[in-house]
């Protein structure tokens, strides 16, 4: 997906990133039921958001957190990503687009996964993508997503697009004051965040 | 007691809105300027100017309810979280779509002068000549000398920033220091100029944001947030531009919330006397006198406004006598072009530092100096280059920390450009009053049956695959070339519907834009458009509107009004 239209024109941008988010929703079936235990805990500190339940959004987290997980910089989790994808699911995803989202949070045994270690969840999220990167590159245009190509699309809009991705992962300023067309780069430097 | 007399009123408060009542005022007039929309003052009512990214709960998406309550504004770019409330609300003002017609409309003080692309081109000769040499519509009744010495008033003012290229078919103006190409788009020009000869050329894009401080005005700050309201001023509207001179005479009203339901006329001294004007919010009408009224409220409202008066004189409305007012509407058609990656192992070293709100232009090449093609006219190209950001993780395989940490690194550098194309004049593509539909004031509403032809079509062959030519012989790698298909307003160009002419029996307007059906009522927005070109309007505007209301205050100094 190319940046470049990004400094084309705004309609070409705004068109982009309403791409990424899919289209409408309406609300759709019920929460995550099979949550274990240590993840009603984890709820004590997270709450419900949309139509998703406390417990939901902290299992969100935890997936979020294992596909950008904390670097140098800050993870997903830290960034209330579970919240960001619980809020977009239900405000703008098309009813059809939800049902997939939230089939496909009961194919996660969340139990299992909250109790995972790290390199159990990263496992298991490195297989999910390779079985929606596999989907996505053979899939019809009329066909529904994969729903860990929603999960992957909304944690990196939802992170990047946070306070701590703009400012802490990537490099933030409101307002640059200059423009400089050719501006020395070392690589491995973060990239600047966009702003509107 | 506010007085119901004016020396002059204004409709609509828009880019041509916003300079008639600039130069009326600062001529000495006292003007009533009518706005249907609620007020935005300039950067205290721009609420989102300064939200970061996180700030919004769907980070400028939409929603399901967004969608459900804009079913024309969802079809683009415009409906979003961040400044829905500067869009017209498809419900409350809906339409007639005898075709497809993506009709994109701010209804508020300066328009869509808020919202704007803010590229900024000359027509040339071959522009305003071309109907009269193709033999299409009716020939433009000016030139560009008649014109030149108005852009040249209105870009200082407005301040447009661009380079000097000395090409006969885009004219230069008085610019501010242009923008610069960025490295890749510098490297691509250099060799697009060799390939071709010259014939093709990147230049840097022609903008209403100032590089250099203006009266009240700051220079760029390089936000890229243009469309939320600039708190610097930086960018052109009627709030940062022409509103603030305007009051400064002392002689302006501004009256939001004014819906104009018709243009007053009076059959015996063949002149209009007023408006009327229906308040949004109370619903009370009210009506007020001038001796002069200018229509610039947007393309096809002040063609509604005019359908919808002096009927009893005129069954088609006021300045229907040659039978085209309301015919001939158009846009420009784009989403045609190509993209692709710019594999330089220079530029890896290399990135930009602020945000540029504009891109380079590739200005017409086509039928152009001894080039002939199977149709008429051409097209002009705006695109970009730069490094992709952490959206192009999405598609990649990889989850994890150093997935991530690449992800917040810039990507290679990609460069594209979407052509904008010149849609010819057809008597056919019309709007008309549908009287089995109002709108939420009890306004019988627009019916708009308009749509490309085989000229467009032929042409957007060219508009598509022309930019994978150009980009490949410049030596871009992974060129895609694509037509996403386009239907008329998707432009937001829309232009046409009362043309200027040379004779009142097929045209609604002289070459000054006044109704020949009516001296004393000028149009000086799109409406008065005899052809579209292929650069963007809005300049265009300004300085007709600039001229138009300087001839109108000489006439009226003459007592032949």
């Amino acid at each position: 997906m190319s940046e470049a239209n990004q400094t084309i024109d705004r309609r070409e941008a705004i068109r982009r990133v309403t791409l990424i988010l899919g289209g409408v929703a309406l609300a759709g079936s019920g929460g995550l039921v099979a949550a274990c235990e240590r993840a009603q805990q984890r709820a004590g500190t997270t709450t419900s958001a949309g139509t998703f339940t406390a417990t939901d959004v902290a299992f969100l987290d935890e997936v979020a957190d294992t596909i950008l997980p904390e670097t140098k910089t800050p993870g997903a989790k830290a960034a209330h990503v579970g919240a960001f994808m619980a809020i977009m699911v239900t405000d703008t995803y098309t009813p059809r687009d939800q049902d997939v989202f939230r089939a496909g949070m009961r194919t996660i045994d969340a139990a299992s996964f909250m109790a995972a270690t790290p390199q159990q969840r990263l496992a298991k999220v490195e297989q999910l993508d390779r079985e929606q990167k596999d989907y996505t590159d053979k899939k019809k245009h009329d066909d529904p997503p994969h729903f860990f190509r929603q999960m992957k699309e909304l944690t990196l809009l939802g992170y990047f697009t946070s306070e701590i991705g703009c400012t802490q992962a990537m490099r933030y300023r409101e307002t640059p004051g200059r423009f400089d067309p050719c501006a020395p780069y070392t690589p491995g430097e973060t990239t600047w965040a966009g702003h509107a | 007691m506010q007085s119901q007399n004016y020396d002059a009123i204004v409709v609509g408060s828009g880019i041509s809105g916003g300079w008639a009542a600039k130069e009326l005022t600062e001529k000495g007039l006292r003007v009533l300027l009518l706005e249907r929309g609620k007020n935005i003052e300039h950067v205290k009512d721009y609420v989102n100017a300064t939200k970061a990214p996180w700030d919004y709960p769907h980070r400028g998406g939409r929603t399901q309810a967004m969608e459900h309550d804009y079913p024309v504004l969802k079809r683009d770019y415009p409906l979003n979280e961040k400044n829905l409330d500067w869009w017209a609300s498809d419900k409350d003002s809906p339409y007639t779509e005898v075709k497809r017609f993506d009709w994109y409309r701010g209804y508020h003080v300066g328009g869509r002068s808020l919202l704007w692309g803010r590229q900024s081109y000359r027509w040339s000769d071959f522009d305003f000549e071309a109907n009269a040499r193709d033999g299409i519509a009716v020939d433009w009744p000016i030139r560009y000398a008649d014109i030149a010495p108005w852009y040249d008033y209105v870009e200082r003012h407005a301040g447009i920033s661009g380079s000097r290229e000395g090409m006969a078919q885009l004219p230069d103006g008085q610019f501010q220091p242009a923008m610069p190409l960025n490295c890749g788009e510098a490297l691509i020009a250099g060799r697009l100029k060799t390939k071709f000869g010259g014939r093709r050329r990147i230049i840097p894009g022609r903008t209403a944001n100032l590089t250099q401080p203006l009266p009240g005005r700051s220079a760029c700050q390089y936000r890229n947030a243009c469309w939320l309201g600039c708190p610097f001023g930086g960018y052109f509207s009627t709030q940062s531009s022409t509103l603030p001179p305007a009051m400064a005479t002392g002689r302006l009203t501004l009256k939001p919330f004014a819906i104009v339901t018709e243009v007053l006329y009076d059959r015996n001294k063949k002149r209009a006397t007023g408006v009327r004007v229906l308040d949004a919010v109370s619903e009370q009408t009210t009506e007020y006198t001038a001796r002069i009224i200018f229509l610039c409220a947007s393309t096809l409202n002040s063609t509604w406004l005019l359908l919808r008066s002096a009927t009893d004189v005129w069954p088609g409305g006021l300045g229907s006598s040659s039978g085209e007012l309301g015919h001939n509407l158009m846009d420009h058609h784009f989403r045609a072009g190509a993209s692709g990656t710019i594999e330089e192992p220079s530029l890896s070293s290399k990135n930009v530092y602020g945000r540029r709100p504009t891109g380079f232009y590739i200005p017409r090449y086509r039928n152009l100096f001894g080039d002939k093609r199977p149709y008429l006219r051409g097209f002009g190209y705006q695109g970009g280059a730069s490094r992709q950001g952490w959206s192009r993780a999405v598609a990649e395989l990889g989850v994890g920390g150093a997935f991530k940490d690449a992800a917040a690194q810039p990507g290679d550098w990609t460069i594209g450009g979407t052509a904008f194309g010149e849609m010819l004049p057809n008597h056919a593509n019309q709007v008309t009053i549908d009287q089995t539909k109002k709108d939420k004031w009890g306004l019988p509403v627009l019916a708009i049956d308009c749509a490309t032809g085989e000229n467009e079509r032929l042409m957007r062959k060219d508009m598509m695959d022309d930019m994978g030519e150009m980009l490949e012989a410049a030596g871009v790698k992974q060129v895609r070339t694509y037509d996403n298909g386009c239907w008329p307003g998707m432009g937001i160009h829309e232009m046409g519907t009362a043309r200027m002419g040379r004779d009142p029996k097929t045209s609604v307007l002289n070459s000054h834009n006044q109704v020949w059906d009516a001296p004393n009522v000028f149009v000086s927005d799109g409406s008065c458009m005899v052809s579209t070109a292929c650069p963007n309007p809005s300049l265009t505007y300004m300085a007709l509107t600039a001229r138009a209301a300087d001839f109108a205050v000489n006439e009226l100094k003459r007592n032949t009004l």
